[in-house]
């Protein structure tokens, strides 16, 4: 079931658009900044208010980037692979954030701290290489830059 | 206001967005007073057309005539849409308008509404700008509460809402009929056309959908005259643009100067130049899907005829550039992978055509390049021109590869040859 608070967000949206279906990628975001990421059951739970099936759901939710159909650390780390980034030296920023945080792009951590995401291009490009940890930009990383940044995340 | 600088002279060099009162001082909705005040609709429209305004979002197309094909009789509610879905790699300019001077973008959108007899407009932001989503949202909310928008504008019988509306990440959205997808809850898969947004856009009903910066530029135009801002420019595409630089130049950045200005000026003088130790080898003149420029380019004027003169595309305007310690090759797989990722999987060539470029070009930097691989890429590239799909992505993709084999094809053949990458 949808939480009270999910719920007013949400309906919060419906004046905003003609449709319910409209706001599904809304309500998706909403659910997921509460528990972290759609599950199956959040799914159902947002199609059951907005008239939609999970299917239908899922095959949005599957499109987008910033959609999480699996569970997530408690920190997203959204590294930048474009091309600025890669000429900037992106590749070694990664390195360093899979040696720190032993994983590889894509996963995370034992202690569900941190998710590593390759993403792409962050429009900060005269401060590559840049990436953003959860709604935060960091810019003109180094491996020191990286070091204190995480560490302000737990 | 600096007059030579319409759109971010005002911004202020901390950071801080200009509010209502700050925007207000330097002019702003003023050109909406003078809308509302005394020129029709189809007043604004012909300014604008005289203005010669084309798109900033990278195809260029006029701003006016785009406004203009909204019908006088067609239904409502009618929608205007601003693009803010800035995803084009090595693109950063859209970003520094929402954040440091949002009103300019609601101003720009109101216009664009009362131009079209528009009744509702949604500012449609890539998710990760949560510094300009914040902003645009405050701007929006001062604007409601100071009569700009809503029911019944500056006592004009004009009424226009805007809404705001966060992507949830997709290079697609930004293609206009992607985007109308993803306004209404969908995939953002482009749509067959026509019928074009005017005729049949967001909800089957009028559309008219324009990048930020070109929004942006509109407030300036109706307060200044269509002939003031044509003044602005060296070329014959009115106004200024906003250019960018991005890779291993001295001063990485943005910079607003007249439309027309030449490459060289661009990277010698603002950018400072190469870093030291470091040549130009090449550059994407406006955004990952722009075919490469060389050093025998650089006097070339950045206006839409200028840049196509040379064999590429004005874009965005924002340059990405290659030296000459970083492999292009490398750059290319790069994007590849890049356009490869984000194609929506809708057409042939696209799905499956860019997934076997960036195959090819991956194992080549890998050292597992065979002979034919060139041709193979060209024939691939072929399939990606206009026509073959339904958007502009394949296209692009086809851009920076099909002319990266053109200028840098002895850089391709030794890493066949070799099998190695010769920068590794």
């Amino acid at each position: 079931m949808l939480t009270p608070e999910e719920r007013t967000e949400i309906e919060a949206e419906f004046p905003h658009y003609p449709n319910r279906k409209a706001v599904c990628i809304d309500a998706m975001k909403i659910v997921q900044k509460h528990r972290g990421w759609l599950s199956d059951e959040a799914l159902d739970d947002i199609g059951e208010l907005l008239g939609m099936s999970s299917t239908d759901l899922d095959g949005v939710a599957t499109f987008y980037n910033l959609l999480f159909r699996r569970p997530v650390g408690r920190h997203v780390i959204y590294l930048c692979d474009s091309v600025s980034c890669w000429i900037m030296g992106g590749d070694q920023q990664r390195n360093h954030i899979c040696k720190r945080l032993g994983i590889a792009s894509g996963e995370t951590t034992a202690d569900g701290r941190f998710t590593l995401l390759p993403v792409v291009c962050l429009g900060a490009c005269d401060h590559a290489p840049v990436m953003m940890v959860d709604q935060d930009t960091h810019r003109d990383l180094t491996p020191e830059k990286i070091d204190q940044i995480l560490e302000q995340y737990d | 206001m600096p007059d030579d600088k319409p759109l971010t002279g005002n911004m202020r060099s901390d950071g801080v967005a200009l509010d209502l009162k700050a925007y207000e001082r330097a002019g702003g909705y003023e050109g909406l007073r003078k809308a509302l005040g005394g020129m029709t609709p189809a007043a604004v429209i012909e300014e604008v057309k005289d203005s010669n305004l084309r798109g900033r979002g990278g195809a260029g197309f006029p701003t006016g005539l785009k406004w203009s094909f909204i019908p006088d009789k067609a239904p409502h509610p009618r929608y205007v849409v601003a693009n803010g879905d800035e995803m084009e790699p090595g693109t950063f300019k859209d970003r520094i308008l929402v954040e440091l001077d949002p009103h300019q973008l609601v101003e720009g959108m109101i216009l664009a509404g009362y131009a079209t007899g528009a009744d509702i407009g949604y500012a449609f932001l890539r998710g990760e700008y949560t510094v300009g989503a914040e902003r645009v949202a405050r701007a929006i909310a001062e604007a409601y509460e100071a009569g700009y928008l809503g029911k019944d504008i500056l006592h004009s019988g004009y009424s226009f809402e805007i809404y705001l509306h966060l992507s949830a990440g997709r290079y697609m959205c930004g293609e206009e009929t992607g985007l109308l997808n993803a306004l209404e809850g969908k995939r953002a898969n482009p749509r067959a056309k026509p019928p074009f947004p005017p005729a049949s856009g967001l909800f089957g009903k009028p559309t008219t959908i324009n990048n930020v910066e070109t929004l942006c530029n509109v407030p300036h135009i109706i307060r200044n005259g269509a002939g003031w801002y044509r003044g602005l420019s060296r070329s014959k595409d009115g106004g200024t643009k906003i250019y960018g630089a991005s890779g291993k130049v001295k001063r990485p950045g943005l910079w607003e100067l007249p439309m027309g200005t030449t490459i060289r000026e661009i990277i010698e003088e603002h950018a400072g130049g190469m870093r030291d130790g470091l040549q130009l080898r090449g550059l994407l003149p406006g955004g990952a899907s722009t075919d490469f420029l060389t050093g025998e380019h650089l006097d070339a004027p950045m206006d839409f005829a200028g840049v196509q003169s040379v064999g590429s595309r004005l874009g965005t305007g924002t340059m990405i550039i290659l030296d000459d310690k970083t492999c292009p090759v490398g750059m290319v797989s790069n994007l590849e992978h890049f356009f490869s990722q984000e194609s929506c999987g809708w057409c042939t060539p696209c799905w499956s055509g860019l997934g076997w470029a960036e195959r090819i070009l991956r194992a080549m930097e890998e050292g597992r390049g065979k002979p034919g691989d060139l041709e193979k890429l060209a024939f691939q590239a072929r399939f990606w021109a206009p026509g073959h799909t339904f958007c502009a992505l394949a296209p692009g993709a086809a851009e920076p590869l099909q002319s990266a084999l053109k200028h840098f094809r002895a850089d391709f053949e030794r890493h066949i040859d070799e099998k190695r990458c010769p920068w590794k």
